[in-house]
């Protein structure tokens, strides 16, 4: 399990050092600064072994947080674990700063104690941890019988992420489908992979402990469905179902019915949370096509010419387009034509970067420019980095529909109809390139 | 805070403040202070001279000053085991709190302080707290069993604590039950013969209960702890797959990775004909693929994790090699794991995907990448033979890139290419001469003289450049020199009209001015040879090549077994087993995969052989000579055991030295690894040995030719004779050995096995077989039984005799097969065996006897840690 636990910031000072286990020394602390922190060379993994200890590292912007071990404990979850860590201390101080760090270093090793025991990750929920893990001191301590055993109850039971008696005045749910839509395409033009990574986020306001049941055009439960008779609407339904390929759930969700019935069915925890995550890769909609051309003049001169076309329905916006052209190190001027938005060299990106505010579905736009070269005798040749894009739309690339939220409440006198509900979609770009 | 930003720590000054404020009467000035005082230690410095005042202000109401108080009693009370018993009345009044937060407080920090004399006063607090009402107690308890476990196992024995902790996987609530399977196994870890975890049929449903209900990481110490049981049958097998599947949908990837590591297991003793294994395998890809979504360092546990699967059972992601595509912004850590996977999955169907993308990373920036994927192009040639026109081509064209790097990875490669289809791409060679210059690394060197060598008869001007690389021979490393000196040879036997001179030249450099004696042999083998039979030279030297494998680094089959069994785990991340990077007896029991039944037959498996009673230290017993892990297709030979670690580098000054004994060829080697893990150089090592029982002794010298410079691993083979000075041992085959370097003088003691003295004519005449097992005398007779082998006789018997255990004579008696076979040690001494197999049952019988020529004595002794081994 392990061992232990340090925080450094980007010069390899020690910011937080807790040790759960004996075998773990403090010159483990300086081994790690020495070997990795201070190494010379790019980090070549995130598990370091030196001299019998396993070092698991994750960095978030220049703070480093290390996990130390002698045994052979599972990775996966150490990792995870760690990943856990930033999201508790985030939502406990906001952002994971050396500042912010040093500022609440009690509060961090408060949590230290009760989210690891002897190297055990135990209930990490933020949700639970905030019950009786408070920074106001004396004041913000349960006092009563009930309070504490309604507290320990929830850190320990089978919900863990939801405390009882909540109560709204106005019961309202937010959905969020956003998706990231990952593409690689070769000059040509041909697909060599794509995907659909995509997240459902919930925001509910919900009072009591409300039951709910998720439903979207899954193409196992619409086939399903299909085949009992009971499509009442065939041509809405049919054609655009989706297949998934795969997709995991919030530990809220009841992962043996989903195994049996393909229902997805929780009691949600309060606030924000990522009910479920899911990937596709068939019938992708790729909101973008990027059609390069680089000519070399020559041994000092590149002409580059590269159109966007718009693959969406024209009533919709594409927002935020970004398209990100590479240009050689060796650049030494650049002139660039644009039809739309603004386009600029970035010397220090090594980049051209085109910006277009809006662009409407079905439409094309073109770039063109001319790089001049400085001449060199670097016998490498130029590696021609994809060109890649940024951009957002307002509908989910997977084709993904939300069909149904239904909430139940038994004991509360609110039915599925007074829920408030809101669904919106946003695909975005994830690493969308297209080789030139 | 503004201790952590103070640039000058003025430690008597600083303290006395701290001191002062510690013991003043205002709470929140004495807050702070022990605020001060941790951020302090935080940072390393030695703030144990204010124990007492700190310990002082525990006895507060006060959670969070409480809190930090125990943060610092953790840090200090064992530098101050006298003053930390100050500190115990507090405990066992807050252990008898009314609020369960701070019993479970009290109780866990208690379990943090390793003060023997503290560990006796939280028996009586732990014994009621396991059983408390409330189930955060209980939860917190239970991991302290563990805590208190690592201090003082005899204690927790006594006092009954395990017998408590067992009971707790019936507790009602989840996370209780969680947390005692992690203590529990914890536990069972250093006592690997205890049973202490005890599953059946019973506790593992309690268990697949809790798995529904319990937290992220509750469910992960409950998934590990199921891959250790061993169902009974195959529908037992099947409904517990039914069980974990659901879990391959959850959000957290270490509960994903644990759940395929039960199914990967308990795959094993599924009927593959069966429905649902097909099913099964159906249903472990997307997981699997969902998993490279994760963060990059989850990626990275998750493609190692996917080497291995992808070794054991191609068919999952056969279809999926597209996902493993390198994308641009990936750390390199998840590129290079990446390459290894897509080598792994190339066939026919996708090779023409996998160039194109491998074309394109050889023109990437990162050097030790972009070497890879020129390597991997030479892989995908050799693996998938339709390719290897375009592979080819592909190569040359990257050679024209004149990228040093690339040029020399791709000769090296290339090399390979032609081993594997001989005369079909020689015309090539013009190609690769042309950048015989750029060639700085010796690998690329060697192959490209390898090259030269192998088709002087079509380079014109091959004598020219071999004498090139001749000018410089001294400075070259030796595995230039080698293929040089073997390249010339085969110039001369080619075109020896016109090469003598040079042919001269080299076998004098090679054996009159050179310090290796590799490479002197080599010289004098071929300077004899050709002086006496240019005709037999031929023959040696020109001879035909065996075939090169299709795969490499491939994992050996037993260590891909075992790392199946940690899937998820830092294993599976090194690809060690974990007795390779664990100290102590932790993770020393190896793992195995279940044995596939007969569809229905519903046969128990008997113990895991580690636990058949014997010293498992002992390397090369019985169950090891039948190489159980090994599964078909072994080669034939003696069994040598995976390398141990002998010498600790904490015992040594930062010299390891892991080994293992081997015979070949009637010879005795002792395989040892040297790694240097301090911070200088090494050199001067020499080795010898204490008397020991067969007198073994070096038979040389120890070769260590380069300075082993720090993180460096160097692997030596000693050659060992049997003519040193005999003393007897105990336990009879262990030896001491002392190594010297330029630092010290290390001792340390390992024990061989004894099939290692197992010599090559140790058949006995089959006529005096009979007569000498009649005269035995019955107290030199041993019976031993060896379980779970699924050989039969004549598999065994082919193993065996490679380990030099010769089958004189067989017969079958009632459906059972008898063995009887002759065993001579090196000392002489005769060994006589009858090995009854029951077919149908894994079970072999072995009875012994022995027959003494020389040293009655000694003999006996033999036979008992022989055969006692197992």
């Amino acid at each position: 399990m392990i061992g232990g636990l340090f925080i450094y910031n980007h010069k390899g000072e020690v910011l937080i050092s807790r040790v759960y286990r004996d075998d773990i020394g403090r010159n483990a602390v300086d081994a790690f600064r020495v070997n990795v922190i201070h190494a010379r060379q790019q980090v070549r993994s995130p598990v370091t072994n030196i001299a019998r200890t396993s070092f698991f590292h994750v960095k978030r912007s220049n703070i480093w947080l290390a996990a130390v071990t002698k045994q052979n404990v599972n990775a996966a979850m150490v990792f995870e674990f760690l990943y856990k860590m930033c999201d508790v201390m985030t939502a406990y101080f906001g952002k994971i700063s050396e500042e912010n760090i040093k500022n609440n270093f009690v509060l961090i090793y408060e949590l230290l104690d009760e989210i690891l025991d002897f190297g055990y990750p135990q209930n990490s929920e933020t949700g639970a941890l905030k019950t009786f893990i408070t920074q106001q001191g004396i004041k913000g301590q349960p006092q009563t019988k009930e309070e504490q055993s309604q507290i320990t109850s929830q850190v320990t039971g089978q919900i863990g992420w939801r405390r009882e008696g909540i109560k709204y005045r106005r019961n309202e749910l937010f959905l969020d489908v956003l998706e990231s839509v990952n593409l690689l395409m070769s000059p040509q033009g041909q697909v060599l992979s794509a995907h659909v990574s995509g997240r459902v986020m919930m925001k509910s306001y919900l009072s009591g402990m409300p039951e709910c049941k998720f439903g979207m055009n899954d193409k196992i439960v619409i086939d399903k469905q299909g085949k009992g008779g009971t499509t009442d609407d065939p041509g809405k339904s049919g054609k655009q179902s989706i297949a998934i390929d795969d997709c995991t759930f919030h530990q809220c969700v009841r992962l043996s019915k989903f195994d049996s019935e393909r229902s997805i069915s929780f009691i949600p925890p309060d606030g924000e949370y990522e009910l479920m995550r899911y990937r596709t890769t068939k019938d992708i909609i790729l909101p973008f096509r990027v059609i390069p051309l680089v000519r070399e003049v020559g041994r000092t001169k590149l002409e580059v010419k590269v159109v966007i076309k718009s693959n969406f329905k024209p009533s919709l916006l594409a927002q935020k387009i970004e398209v990100r052209i590479p240009t050689p190190l060796n650049t030494s001027g650049v002139q660039v034509i644009c039809m739309k938005g603004k386009a600029k060299y970035k010397a220090s990106e090594n980049a051209i970067v085109w910006k277009i505010k809006r662009m409407a579905g079905m439409k094309e736009s073109q770039i063109s420019a001319e790089i001049e070269l400085l001449p060199t005798n670097d016998k490498k040749k130029w590696a021609r980095p994809p060109i890649s894009m940024n951009f957002e739309v307002p509908f989910a690339p997977s084709g993904l529909k939300v069909r149904y939220l239904k909430v139940f409440e038994s004991k509360l006198n609110y039915s599925d109809h007074d829920v408030i509900k809101w669904v919106r979609y946003i695909g975005r770009s994830g690493i969308y390139e297209t080789r030139c | 805070l503004k201790v952590i930003n103070c640039c000058v720590w003025d430690p008597s000054g600083e303290i006395f403040e701290l001191k002062a404020e510690l013991n003043s009467d205002k709470k929140e000035k004495k807050k702070e202070a022990v605020k001060k005082v941790i951020a302090s230690m935080t940072v390393g410095k030695d703030v144990s001279a204010l124990f007492p005042d700190v310990v002082n202000c525990m006895q507060t109401d006060n959670l969070e000053l409480k809190k930090l108080v125990y943060l610092y009693l953790m840090n200090y009370a064992k530098s101050q085991p006298d003053m930390a018993i100050m500190a115990v009345n507090t405990f066992v009044k807050d252990c008898e709190d009314p609020n369960p937060l701070i019993r479970a407080l009290a109780v866990r920090t208690m379990g943090c302080i390793r003060v023997d004399k503290i560990t006796e006063y939280l028996c009586e607090p732990l014994r009621k707290c396991l059983k408390d009402e409330d189930p955060y107690v209980r939860k917190t308890a239970a991991v302290c069993v563990a805590k208190l476990h690592d201090i003082n196992a005899q204690l927790v024995e006594d006092q009954g604590f395990l017998d408590t902790l067992k009971d707790l996987i019936s507790d009602s609530n989840p996370m209780v039950v969680a947390n005692a399977v992690a203590a529990l196994s914890e536990i069972a870890e250093s006592h690997p013969n205890s049973n202490l975890l005890d599953l059946n049929p019973q506790t593992i449903n309690k268990l697949l209960t809790a798995l529904n209900e319990c937290t992220e990481w509750g469910q992960i110490f409950i998934l590990d702890c199921l891959a250790n049981y061993m169902p009974c049958d195959d529908r037992e097998s099947q409904s517990i797959c039914e069980r974990v599947t659901p879990r391959l949908s959850h959000a957290n990837s270490a509960v994903v990775l644990s759940a395929v590591k039960v199914l990967m297991k308990f795959m094993e003793m599924l009927p593959k004909d069966l429905d649902y294994y097909g099913t099964l395998l159906k249903k472990l890809a997307p997981p699997l693929v969902t998993l490279l979504s994760a963060e990059a360092e989850l990626q990275y546990v998750a493609l190692r994790n996917i080497n291995l699967i992808v070794q054991k059972r191609p068919e999952i992601l056969k279809h999926e090699m597209k996902v493993f595509f390198v994308k641009y912004n990936d750390p390199i850590y998840v590129k290079l794991e990446k390459l290894d996977i897509m080598i792994r999955l190339a066939s026919q169907a996708n090779i023409a995907q996998v160039l194109a993308e491998l074309k394109e990373y050889a023109t990437e920036v990162d050097v030790d990448f972009v070497r890879k994927a020129v390597r991997a192009i030479g892989r995908c040639a050799i693996k998938v033979e339709q390719s290897a026109e375009r592979c080819v081509s592909t190569l040359l064209d990257l050679i024209q890139t004149k990228v040093n790097y690339v040029v020399q990875e791709a000769i090296v490669v290339i090399k390979d290419i032609f081993r594997k289809y001989p005369n079909k791409y020689e015309s090539v060679i013009a190609t690769l001469c042309e950048n015989l210059d750029s060639l700085d690394e010796p690998e690329a060197r060697a192959a490209m003289i390898w090259i030269v060598g192998e088709y002087a008869e079509r380079i014109d001007n091959a004598d020219e450049l071999l004498e090139s690389f001749l000018e410089g021979f001294h400075d070259e490393s030796a595995q230039v020199q080698l293929q040089l000196l073997t390249a010339i040879v085969k110039l001369f036997l080619k075109k020896p009209t016109e090469t003598q001179e040079l042919v001269q030249q080299v076998l004098s450099l090679a054996t009159q001015d050179s310090d290796n004696p590799d490479l002197r042999d080599r010289g004098y083998i071929y300077w004899r040879l050709l002086s006496t039979d240019p005709v037999a030279a031929k023959e040696v030297v020109l001879a035909e090549k065996p075939l090169i494998s299709e795969e490499t680094d491939l994992i050996e089959p037993t260590l891909l077994e075992e790392l199946i069994c940690h899937i998820g785990t830092l294993a599976s991340v090194y690809h060690k087993p974990p007795s390779a990077f664990v100290e102590g007896s932790r993770g020393v029991q190896h793992k195995r995969l279940p044995a596939r039944m007969g569809a229905g037959l519903g046969v128990a498996p008997a113990a895991m052989p580690a636990s058949l009673g014997g010293a498992p230290a002992v390397g090369g017993g019985l169950g090891d000579l039948f190489d159980l892990g090994g599964g078909v297709g072994m080669p034939t030979g003696s069994y040598v055991a995976p390398k141990t670690v002998w010498l600790l580098a904490i015992k040594a000054k930062g010299l390891e030295i892991s080994g293992t004994f081997a015979r070949r060829g009637g010879i005795i080697q002792m395989d040892l690894s040297l790694t240097n893990k301090a911070m200088s150089v090494m050199t001067d090592f020499a080795v010898q040995f204490n008397r020991n029982s067969f007198g073994l002794a070096p038979a040389g010298p120890m070769q260590v030719l380069t300075p082993l410079s720090p993180n460096q691993t160097i692997d030596v083979s000693l050659p060992l004779s049997m003519s040193g000075p005999v003393m007897k041992m105990e336990p009879l085959n262990n030896l001491q050995v002392a190594v010297k370097n330029n630092i010290d003088v290390f001792y340390f003691s390992c024990q061989y096995p004894l099939s290692l003295l197992f010599v090559e004519d140790g058949r006995f005449y089959r006529q005096v077989f009979l007569a000498t097992w009649k005269d035995i005398p019955n107290d030199s007779e041993a019976q031993f039984q060896i379980k779970d082998i699924h050989l039969n006789s004549d598999v065994a018997s082919n193993k065996l005799q490679g380990s030099n255990i010769f089958t004189i004579a067989k017969r079958t008696v009632e459906g059972q097969d008898m063995l009887y076979q002759s065993i001579k040690l090196t000392n002489g001494i005769w060994v006589l065996a009858e090995m009854r197999i029951q077919t149908g049952n894994p079970n072999y019988t072995k009875t012994n006897g022995f027959r003494d020529c020389m040293q009655k004595q000694m003999y006996d002794s033999t036979s008992v840690v022989r055969f006692s081994s197992k």
